[in-house]
């Protein structure tokens, strides 16, 4: 059993937590914006999430949360500081489904780039599409699909990376609110199917209350923990849960936004 | 098939109008007739010599045609090159753009020289013109691929080769194929000046060919009807392509909200 979920060698040589966690610890980062001027966009952070944790990471626009998934991802290294992960699927914040392939082979790019044959591939990942209320679908180009259909097939292509980490960049940021409420039970149910140590950059503090394990708040860039908070909730939750409430209002507060500031 | 005509109409109204006024203008006798024929004669021309006129076009459209594919694969391969290599781009870019200013005059004896009175000189020249707005348009649609989508396929492993198949590739054939379509115009234009520049001999003639001799020896109506027929497999091309274009990247100009 554990063979199969065996993650393949990441492209970039990072220490991998044996507990398919993630650990950054004093990460400092900054980038170049398109004039050349230096940006500090991430300023001594520490985070971690053990294996099979939801870390839920909110933060006012710009404070860094790209950069802080670009690092989990090996996309980016540190100035500053240790990244400790193992191999993470980045889900952005834009779909970026590719025009030219069907849903369901979207969904099993991975696998395609992994060399298996088309047919497996696609096997794999239509048996995934029937479990995550996309049946019927797998032809259709995306194009073809709704914003909360894309999302989903964005969902099972980083699912189907076979990684152990996911990283969601704001996935339900450009859905509308009645979308956005069903994809967040989607996420919930999928999850609970597919475990996985998932890392969740989200503006929406309610979104990360009811979906996350844990909630970290961070600084306006450069970008730094202001609060953790544990989420210790029985799920399904619902935001309009007293528990929930409460610890949306925390993370307000942290953000210097609370009713009573 | 009606909606088709409906489609079809203001091409032809102004087809008909442009006629007519023509055919006023020679009539009313202020040109020469051996200059410019009037359409009428023409259209007898073309009727009279419909087997000549066909000999000669499948000539032409065998030059085109296999010019074409050839320019097709030799843009194709020089756009994918100049992409990959930033070496081959400084080197083979600047060439490139320097063989469109080459006067087909210039080079034709040598390449009758070198390679006969046959097809494959005009297969030549006819590439040297046709290549080029392949390059063009294939090497800024291999760049115009969206970077987000690179980075997503790295997170998923991918190799270079495979970012490249998957993404800059397939994001590349629309524009590819709207170069193509330029060659293709152009390249019927390519077989004129490729047949009036090299030397033929026997019975390899070819549309250009026949328009020039018949210029020359004041058969004007039947070198028009020559030139009409060039005219007309030119449109025939250019929507062969446009149809191969609909099967080959759907996913290209398609207008939003438009499911099959």
């Amino acid at each position: 059993m554990p063979t199969e979920l065996q993650p393949r060698a990441p492209s970039t040589p990072r220490t991998a937590r044996a507990n398919d966690g993630i650990g950054l610890s004093d990460v400092s980062r900054a980038y170049r914006d398109q004039r050349g001027a230096s940006v500090q966009a991430l300023a001594g952070i520490s985070l971690h999430a053990d294996h099979g944790e939801l870390l839920a990471v909110v933060g006012p626009s710009g404070c860094g949360k790209t950069t802080l998934l670009e690092l989990i991802c090996g996309l980016q290294s540190p100035d500053v500081g240790a990244v400790e992960c193992a191999p993470a699927a980045l889900m952005p914040q834009r779909d970026l489904l590719l025009p030219w392939l069907s849903a369901v082979d979207n969904a099993a790019l991975a696998l395609r780039i992994a060399h298996r044959p088309r047919a497996e591939a696609r096997a794999q990942a239509a048996e995934l599409f029937a479990e995550m209320g996309l049946e019927g679908f797998e032809q259709a180009h995306p194009h073809e699909l709704s914003g909360g259909m894309r999302q989903r097939v964005a969902f099972l292509r980083t699912l189907l990376s076979g990684k152990p980490v996911l990283c969601l960049d704001e996935p339900f940021g450009a859905l509308d609110a009645i979308t956005r409420t069903e994809m967040q039970g989607w996420l919930d149910r999928a999850l609970e199917r597919e475990p996985r140590t998932v890392v969740l950059v989200t503006h929406d503090v309610e979104e990360a209350v009811v979906l996350a394990d844990r909630v970290a708040v961070l600084s306006p860039r450069p970008g730094h923990v202001l609060a953790e908070l544990d989420v210790d909730v029985p799920r399904p939750r619902s935001r309009t849960d007293a528990e929930v409430i409460v610890l949306r209002e925390q993370a307000l507060i942290a953000l210097g936004m609370g009713d009573r500031s | 098939m009606r909606r088709r005509f409906l489609n079809a109409m203001p091409a032809l109204v102004l087809v008909a109008a442009l006629l007519g006024a023509w055919e006023l203008y020679v009539d009313s006798g202020s040109t020469n007739s051996s200059i410019l024929p009037a359409p009428h004669s023409i259209a007898v021309a073309l009727w009279g010599n419909a087997g000549l006129l066909g000999h000669n076009l499948a000539i032409t459209a065998e030059e085109v045609g296999v010019g074409i594919l050839l320019a097709l694969a030799l843009g194709f391969v020089l756009a994918v090159l100049i992409h990959l290599s930033p070496i081959l781009r400084r080197a083979v870019y600047p060439l490139t753009v320097g063989s469109q200013a080459v006067p087909i005059a210039v080079i034709a004896p040598l390449l009758v020289f070198l390679l006969g009175f046959g097809l494959l000189p005009k297969l030549i020249v006819i590439v040297l013109i046709c290549f080029f707005p392949v390059v063009v348009t294939t090497v800024d649609g291999l760049a115009a691929v969206d970077p987000d989508q690179l980075k997503l396929l790295h997170t998923l492993d991918a190799s270079r080769w495979q970012s490249f198949r998957f993404a800059e590739l397939p994001a590349a054939l629309p524009a590819a194929i709207s170069g193509a379509r330029i060659a293709v115009t152009v390249g019927v234009i390519g077989a004129y000046i490729a047949e009036s520049q090299t030397a033929t001999s026997g019975a390899y003639s070819g549309l250009g060919h026949e328009i020039n001799a018949d210029l020359t020896s004041l058969q004007t109506p039947r070198a028009y009807a020559a030139a009409v027929v060039l005219f007309a497999f030119a449109i025939a091309c250019f929507y062969t392509l446009a149809l191969a274009e609909r099967r080959l990247a759907p996913w290209g100009n398609r207008p939003r909200g438009d499911i099959r």
